[in-house]
């Protein structure tokens, strides 16, 4: 595989978009990127270009408003591509079950590669899901040498099966 | 002939954190208008809310993550009002006291929000690390960060050791030199100045006239702190309390409201933790509430309303939220009114609208 997509994921960037959220992950999203968690060491950085972007980060259980949002930014990100569900709403739409506006998690409008539990759900699961994703990414990509695929992602960090 | 263009703003913008969407009318680089459309974030809570009096102190704190405790203690000291429960003092003092944290953390999401609209990056990373601070001293009274799922009908759920209050208490005052720094960052820095002073002007009369609430009525002129008269005014606990207002009224006016008042939240903090007495952090309550209640509350972004109607069965007639975000988004219009496009983000998180409160 070519040289850029060996080099992607290890400086994953993402995308994060709110699709009718209470806030509290958003809140927890941007705490990683701020000096206590600081993902921008493992070159994880938050884009708000579709277009730049490698992992899209979504949370809230995705509103009738913004399903069509959402679904264009899917579609405007390139390929390959990973979405994360960050917290029970955009996982099931848990929180929100007895709420009419809404389409009950992300995975009802796009593809899902990651679910991260957690009302909210804390930085170090996001952490740990971005890891992941860029696990299943490392699985798909035909192009990483065994030794590659044997010595998982370079971020410092233990990854949980 | 100034030539004219329309220019969109969200859902998805690098400078917002939540979807909203403006459309802005320029001509040449001045603002001649701005068209406003909400709803994104709209999940119908209201309506869930009357299905079980008891879940909803799980989900009145959902309709947002940043002054979650405002809205559960609200509707908690709504319930109390129905029922006649009275919350016991060192409940009212504890709620007091995450209150006055989520404030912290909320004044400083904002603060770092506005510094980031300007471009700002380092004062950014700045208020979120001091935020970052308040999250655990939340995590430690609460054991949760963002929803603290503390209140419950007539006081709360949760107590605090007196070694976790001298502990929380040593690091909110370690913590002040370091707020007092940024504070001296928003009064005095020059790109901050430059960015913010005279910029998105809301004279005394506009706010009237809109009826905002909160920072952005006390950075035009207003007084008005529900914390002094609402049926939990601190004064009734004996915490010395006094509302900080300016009269500037432009962007950097509500910065300097919101950077002051996190300052005087720690050290509300600070005299409630040291008022704190042993004893029940509950009043008991058996059955279901029957009748009409009403309670406000100073939410971090201004007057918090909830009106609750109870049948005296498990379900709730109705429940209305105002929120205060509510009142503060319209008057954007005015404030952006013959700016320069380049202000708009810094105006509009000035304001700081949360739109999950305003859409609910």
């Amino acid at each position: 595989m070519s040289r850029r997509s060996r080099s992607r994921p290890r400086s994953p960037w993402i995308l994060h978009f709110d699709t009718g959220s209470c806030n509290g992950c958003d809140l927890e999203v941007w705490a990683l990127l701020t000096p206590r968690y600081d993902v921008e060491r493992f070159g994880i950085v938050n884009k708000a270009n579709p277009k730049h972007a490698d992992i899209l980060l979504i949370t809230g259980p995705v509103t009738k408003k913004c399903e069509a949002r959402l679904r264009a930014l899917y579609d405007q990100t390139p390929a390959p591509k990973l979405v994360v569900a960050c917290g029970n709403c955009a996982s099931t739409g848990a929180p929100f079950q007895d709420a009419y506006n809404h389409c009950h998690g992300v995975d009802s409008v796009i593809p899902v590669d990651v679910y991260v539990p957690g009302c909210a759900c804390r930085p170090e699961a996001l952490i740990d899901a971005v890891v992941l994703a860029i696990e299943k990414w490392r699985s798909l990509d035909q192009g990483w040498t065994e030794r590659e695929k044997e010595k998982g992602p370079e971020l410092g960090h233990e990854v949980r099966p | 002939m100034p030539r004219t263009s329309t220019i969109p703003f969200g859902p998805q913008h690098p400078s917002f954190l939540e979807p909203l969407h403006l459309r802005v009318r320029l001509e040449e680089e001045k603002v001649a208008g701005v068209d406003l459309s909400l709803g994104y974030n709209h999940r119908g809570i209201e309506y869930a809310m009357e299905k079980d009096w008891k879940r909803n102190f799980f989900l009145s704190e959902r309709v947002c993550g940043i002054c979650s405790f405002h809205h559960s203690t609200t509707y908690a000291q709504a319930l109390e009002m129905v029922t006649g429960v009275q919350p016991t003092e060192r409940a009212r003092l504890l709620r007091t006291v995450l209150l006055e944290v989520q404030r912290v953390t909320s004044h400083t999401l904002a603060l770092g929000h506005i510094a980031e609209a300007m471009g700002y990056e380092n004062l950014f990373m700045h208020f979120f690390r001091e935020r970052e601070e308040y999250m655990r001293i939340a995590n430690e009274i609460s054991g949760n960060r963002v929803h603290y799922c503390m209140n419950w009908l007539g006081g709360v759920r949760r107590d605090i050791s007196p070694e976790a209050a001298r502990e929380v208490s040593r690091r909110m005052e370690a913590s002040l030199p370091r707020l007092r720094d940024l504070a001296d960052v928003v009064r005095k820095d020059s790109t901050w100045l430059k960015r913010t002073k005279g910029v998105g002007s809301l004279s005394k009369a506009q706010a009237e006239d809109w009826a905002v609430v909160g920072p952005v009525a006390r950075a035009s002129g207003i007084s008005y702190d529900v914390r002094l008269t609402g049926n939990a005014a601190y004064s009734l606990d004996g915490i010395k309390f006094k509302p900080i207002w300016r009269e500037e009224g432009d962007s950097w006016a509500r910065c300097m409201v919101r950077m002051d008042e996190t300052l005087q939240s720690v050290e509300v903090c600070l005299q409630a933790l040291s008022l704190l007495k042993e004893g029940p952090v509950a009043s008991p309550f058996k059955g279901n509430p029957s009748g009409e209640g009403f309670s406000r509350n100073e939410a971090p972004r201004g007057e918090l309303m909830y009106w609750v109607k109870a049948n005296g069965t498990a379900g709730l007639d109705r429940v209305q939220v105002r929120t205060p975000a509510f009142v503060n988004i319209p008057p954007l219009g005015e404030m952006l009114q013959g700016e320069q496009f380049a202000n708009v983000p810094v105006i509009v998180v000035s304001v700081d609208p949360c739109i999950c409160c305003t859409d609910r």
